[in-house]
């Protein structure tokens, strides 16, 4: 059987609103970053799937995606430090704590 | 060429003077010191040398509007000069201008803390006022401006006394405020004038050849006299005057109150009043009206107040209102009054400043109450403060009486109600003015000793002396053989008052 | 004449001035004194010189009418082409008179100072400003233009402030010297408006032009009017406010009494016998145009009679004997006031009477005037000197001690009633023959003040002299004074005593034409008679110690009191000026502009302060409400799109 581009993209669409309420609702940063790669992955899913799906010749989708996996490895690796940072100078990994910069 | 011009000089030797203090190091205060005397001697001398060569050539028979006219291309696609220039009024602007920064350095010889950055500071500002006086490219002219304005922040700010992050604050919006409309109001006198060569110009002389649009002058007249009257202390736009001066430094306010108030008046009648006639004439009720206000009103509140420098600062606001009346009056003998005037209170609240400053210094207090009985205790410091109150009450033989009867002469030739009920108004202020200066002189200066503490103060040093005496000597100057100033001042508004009653004679036709 | 001498009359003491005022510091005291009075007696003798040949010199006579000489005349200050103001030396009967006053008074007060001031601090300002003063003064008399004369007006206030203020640690003396110079100066606003209005009219301060073709002064007003009267009666009215200023006219008087804070030799020059007479040499000097201009001889008149009668009262109630002199010299000027008041401009005619016999008569009393008046204050300073203190209840029965300072003094008192042959009885005469001949009321009224006068300057005199000694005369028995002090008593009481007999009018008449003066004996006989029974009175009343000034004053309480306390007017100012003007206008002036200007400026501040923290809760830093932001902001803009376009 032959699925449709809807059944890949349903998913990607669920792993990406996960990632957003992940994103806006967890207070523990790493929880945060883990909502973060969600919403990443479900836009390198989406690359991939336009990809096969619209240009199936091609392969400019597929490279993408692992630039930004790449990259996204890189930048996690920034974040973990960071937080990591923010952990030994705090003493957690709350969101709420670290706001002693606004304003 | 460029260095060919006399004029350039008064921008370039403060600019010499920063890169001078530049070199010194933080600690070394006779460094400093060496070259801000070195300096502002230069500045007076050069301000002397030019007001001599300046007459010189008006009794060669020279009788260009403006003399050493030059101008050099600044920045082409706005076609921008850096166009300079100075008829009477601007060199006697320059000599007092000269006087006050040698004045004032003396009376901040021994400026504590960061003596190197206050100097630095006080170069820059002074860079500006002069700039702007020889000015005659209303962009340049804006720039300038701006450059004296924003020094006067940190100067007030950090080296100032009392809430003098809030005065520096207040007084660096109000005139930021009041720079917004003038920018407003010389960019539509730009773009409205006629083109020259196919691009518009900035050059006020040739703007006020070619006249400002008709139909807009009214609006330009207000912003740029609202603009100029902000920093001319002008009701209802002079509440950063009082606690900017009250906080202020001594030098800085000799500087502001001596200098730079002036800017407002002469922006008035240099860029409002010369290039926008039309509206001159038929706007000023409104102005004489404010002006006339603050006459009266500066001098009353003048009279409650027990700090002297707030005594002062309303003082300023009563005379310089008086500056601006009698410019409004559009006519010879008063504006020439106006220009008098500028001067005289330049010098005399120069004086003030210094000597309350030299005084604070000493008794480490403002509040007339809780002194008394100074002059016995510092004699030539009491004699000096009630010669500069002498001569701020018009006291014959001084330089405030020859510009306030100059102003109400002047001012009485308008022979209509309206004009006449201001004039009478102004006049009243004399009678004022005496009440509080006296009141003054008298809880300050006589009577009893207040506080034994002050009766081991010392008199003025040598450096006190000298910046003192100047300024007393100029006053006395003035207020002994006012003729020629007088006459200088007259001549060169001659195309001032031409350019009001061609429109004057337009209107009536 | 060339003109080295009348410069030098001008300089020698402005010279004295500078000298003194900045190197006296450094000079022995005795040095200080013997410069000022060289510089003045130099002055004064070049004064005389000048003043004897203008009136002796037949040059300066053209066809019997003196002339008015303009002796030089330097442009100082041009307003515009038209109106230029000069400052000059012109010189006219009046002015020849006044120098001589002048310089003569100071003369004798630099010397006598010498004495009085010997121990004071501040000797040698003292001098510097006694040098001043008579620069300014003599600057006043020789004014050719009205503006100068306003220059110097305005320099005499000044010098009469440092004077008056001169112990400048007392506050009385520097309250007393405020009063003086802010009373004045309120005065002369109107002298400068005045000035202003008239100028404006007639394009000309020069006293010549104005009043040698006042006909042309009142054209040039051309009949404008400003609330129903002309534009020229209210110039000259406002003018005359200044020297009712300075000439202490009612109501600007209360300045006067309490000048006396200063040394008393500065009273005798200053505030007896020059610089209160300012007012009427000035409307002498404009009399022309004050004839002119309708209504103002009137108020002039009126001003002088009620201040001639005030003060005269109170003089009568005072007890600081420097105070009743004070009186009496508000008294005795307010007299020359009517004089001039009552006179006009008439020519003298053979058989009738001459209508400027008021303006002579005005000129010759301020002339006597000032010479007993001098004399009285300069014998009060004496008997403070001896005394150490301004009351008479701490004198008495001085005669036997100060047989010199008695005589003279009482030679001051005789003068000062008008009896004859001193020299007020000369002067009285004729200004009472000028105001009987104006109208019978104003004649009659001033025959009543100059009762008054005689009354109280014998009261004074008793009081001091007779009465009863003080007992702490056996403590510090009270002695005539040095010779510096005596010899100008001296001097000027030989003058008071001759001077009468001057043929004035010979000399000074408003048209400068000379005109002989003869006693009108009605007039003469009435004053005298008035003046001895005034004096007789107080004879009675003073002698002795008696009860009998007790029972009078307990007659009246009321008005005893009101009389002492001046009638109020001191208070009534103090309302004005401490509750009205400064407790009302200028405090809340003051709190208008802290509250309502200020606070809108602090206001338009906190405005953008209020509104820059509303919003600044959107930069939380927290970056899921960023996101929630944001992905509310993408959605509702996709929803907009997917509505609008699709």
């Amino acid at each position: 059987m032959d699925l449709s581009i809807l059944w890949y993209l349903v998913p990607s669409v669920i792993m990406f609103a996960c990632g957003v309420f992940g994103f806006i609702t967890r207070k523990n940063m790493i929880a945060m970053l883990i909502s973060l790669e969600l919403i990443l992955n479900s836009a390198d899913l989406n690359f991939v799937i336009f990809n096969r799906f619209l240009f199936p010749g091609s392969m400019d989708g597929m490279i993408f995606t692992l630039f930004a996996i790449a990259i996204a490895a890189a930048e996690t690796a920034i974040a973990i430090a960071i937080i990591i940072n923010i952990y030994r100078a705090v003493g957690n990994t709350d969101i709420s704590g670290v706001n002693k910069l606004k304003f | 060429m460029l260095f060919g011009n006399i004029l350039i000089w008064f921008v370039i030797i403060p600019v010499i003077m920063l890169a001078g203090l530049g070199l010194c190091r933080n600690s070394s205060m006779n460094a400093i010191r060496s070259v801000m005397v070195v300096g502002s001697t230069a500045l007076l001398g050069l301000a002397i040398w030019l007001c001599c060569d300046f007459l010189r050539l008006r009794e060669m028979g020279v009788d260009d509007e403006m003399l050493f006219t030059g101008s050099w291309m600044w920045y082409a696609p706005l076609n921008i000069h850096l166009a300079v220039g100075v008829d009477g009024i601007s060199v006697l602007m320059l000599m007092l201008s000269a006087i006050i920064v040698f004045a004032g350095t003396f009376a901040s010889w021994k400026i504590n803390p960061l003596p190197k950055n206050f100097f630095l500071w006080f170069c820059l500002l002074s860079t500006g006022v002069f700039g702007f006086f020889i000015s005659i490219d209303i962009f340049t002219m804006f720039m300038f401006y701006e450059v004296a304005l924003i020094p006067m922040y940190l100067l007030i700010g950090v080296w100032g006394t009392g809430r003098k992050e809030y005065s520096a604050m207040k007084l660096t919006l109000m005139l930021m405020g009041g720079s917004a409309f003038l920018m407003l109001g010389l960019l539509g006198i730009h773009w409205l004038s006629p083109e020259v060569d196919g691009a518009h110009t900035w050059n006020l002389l040739e703007i006020a050849k070619l006249g400002v649009d008709e139909s807009w002058q009214r609006m330009l007249f207000v912003f740029t006299f609202v603009g100029f009257g902000v920093l001319g202390a002008m009701f209802p736009f002079h509440t950063w005057s009082p606690d900017g001066h009250a906080c202020a430094p001594t030098a800085v306010s000799m500087l502001h109150a001596g200098v730079l108030m002036k800017l407002g008046g002469y922006g008035c009648f240099r860029i409002s009043i010369y290039l926008l006639p039309q509206a001159a004439n038929e706007l000023a009720w409104i102005f004489i009206i404010l002006t006339g206000i603050s006459i009266v009103y500066g001098a009353f509140s003048a009279c409650v107040q027990t700090d002297l420098k707030y005594i002062n600062a309303y003082s300023s606001v009563s005379h310089c209102g008086m500056v601006l009346f009698a410019l409004l009056m559009l006519n010879q003998t008063a504006m020439t009054g106006g220009i008098l005037q500028m001067l005289s209170h330049g010098l005399m609240t120069a004086l003030f400043f210094a000597l309350i400053g030299m005084i604070y210094g000493r008794t480490h207090t403002r509040d007339i109450r809780q002194m008394g009985g100074l002059m016995r205790i510092m004699p030539y410091l009491g004699v000096c403060y009630m010669i500069a109150g002498f001569a701020s009450l018009g006291l014959p033989g001084l330089s405030g009486f020859v510009a306030e009867m100059t102003i109400f002469f002047g001012s009485f030739q308008d022979a209509d109600t309206f004009h006449r009920i201001f004039v009478i108004c102004a006049t009243c202020s004399i009678v004022i003015t005496a009440v509080y200066i006296l009141r003054v002189v008298g809880k300050l200066l006589l009577g009893p000793v207040y506080d034994d503490h002050h009766l081991s103060l010392t008199d003025a040093t040598w450096f006190e002396r000298l910046s003192t005496v100047t300024l007393i000597l100029c006053i006395a100057g003035i207020g002994c053989f006012p003729n020629w100033i007088n006459e200088t001042i007259q001549a060169s508004f001659s195309p001032i008052i031409a350019a009001i009653q061609n429109t004057g004679i337009l209107a009536a036709i | 004449m060339g003109s080295t001498l009348p410069i030098l009359i001008l300089a020698i003491p402005l010279f004295m001035f500078l000298l003194l005022g900045l190197g006296g510091v450094k000079m022995p005291r005795k040095v200080c004194g013997v410069l000022g009075i060289l510089g003045m007696g130099t002055t004064m003798t070049l004064a005389y010189i000048v003043a004897l040949s203008y009136f002796f010199c037949p040059e300066f006579t053209v066809d019997g009418v003196r002339q008015q000489v303009m002796v030089f005349d330097q442009t100082w200050l041009s307003f515009t082409d038209t109106l230029v103001v000069n400052l000059g030396f012109l010189l006219d009967p009046i002015c020849a008179m006044m120098l001589m006053v002048i310089t003569t008074i100071s003369f004798m007060v630099h010397l006598y100072s010498w004495g009085y001031m010997e121990h004071e601090d501040g000797f040698q300002r003292y001098y510097a400003f006694l040098s001043l003063f008579s620069f300014s003064m003599l600057g006043l008399v020789v004014a050719t233009n009205i503006f100068q004369m306003y220059i110097f007006w305005e320099l005499v206030g000044v010098s009469s402030y440092l004077l008056i203020g001169f112990f400048y640690k007392l506050p009385s003396a520097v309250s007393a010297s405020k009063k003086a110079f802010i009373v004045t100066r309120f005065a002369d606003l109107g002298f400068l408006i005045g000035i202003l209005i008239l100028s404006f009219y007639t394009d000309t301060f020069n006293f010549v032009e104005m009043t040698s073709n006042p006909g042309q002064v009142l054209a040039e007003c051309g009949g404008a009017t400003f609330m129903g009267a002309s534009v020229l009666t209210w110039a000259m009215v406002l003018i005359f406010t200044g020297g009712m200023g300075k000439s202490a006219m009612m109501p600007l008087h209360i300045w006067l009494p309490d000048a006396m804070e200063g040394p008393t030799p500065v009273s005798a020059l200053i505030h007896a016998a020059t610089m209160v007479v300012a007012g009427v040499y000035l409307v002498a000097r404009m009399f022309p145009v004050y004839c002119i201009a309708e209504g103002s001889m009137t108020f002039i008149t009126v001003v002088g009679a009620i201040t001639a009668f005030y003060a005269a009262v109170v003089a009568c109630a005072q007890i600081d004997i420097k105070r009743v002199l004070a009186f009496s010299t508000i008294s005795q000027i307010a007299f020359m006031m009517v004089s001039l008041g009552v006179a006009t401009d008439s020519p003298y005619i053979k058989g009738e009477f001459y209508g400027g016999l008021g303006y002579m008569a005005s000129m010759f009393h301020l002339f006597t005037h000032a010479m007993f008046k001098a004399l009285l204050f300069l014998g009060a300073g004496a008997l403070i000197h001896a005394v150490h203190s301004n009351d008479y209840t701490k004198m008495g029965g001085l005669r036997k001690y100060m047989p010199i300072t008695h005589w003279t003094f009482l030679i001051g008192c005789l003068a000062i009633a008008g009896i004859w042959p001193f020299s007020g009885f000369f002067s009285k005469d004729e200004m009472l023959a000028a105001m009987f001949e104006s109208h019978w009321f104003w004649g009659a009224w001033m025959t009543m003040v100059a009762g008054l006068t005689a009354f109280y300057m014998f009261r004074l005199y008793y009081l001091i002299f007779w009465w009863e000694e003080n007992p702490e005369y056996k403590h510090h028995t009270p002695h005539d004074s040095p010779w510096q002090m005596s010899l100008p008593l001296i001097i000027l009481a030989a003058v008071s005593c001759v001077a009468g007999f001057i043929p004035f009018g010979e000399f000074v008449t408003w048209n400068r034409m000379p005109y002989h003066i003869h006693i009108e004996l009605p007039v003469a006989a009435t004053s005298l008679t008035v003046a001895v029974l005034a004096i007789a009175l107080a004879t009675v009343m003073y002698r002795k110690k008696n009860p009998l000034p007790e029972r009078m004053r307990n007659l009246f309480p009321a008005l005893w009191t009101a009389a002492h306390r001046r009638f109020y007017w001191d208070e009534i100012y103090q309302f004005i000026t401490h509750k009205i003007i400064f407790g009302i206008i200028c405090k809340s002036i003051a709190w208008f502009d802290r509250h309502v200007i200020d606070a809108t400026m602090d206001g338009f501040a906190k405005i953008t302060n209020c509104a820059s923290s509303a919003i600044k809760g959107f930069q939380s830093g927290n970056v899921q409400a960023y996101v929630a932001w944001y992905f509310i902001g993408a959605v509702l803009l996709a929803g907009i799109t997917w509505l609008c376009f699709i």
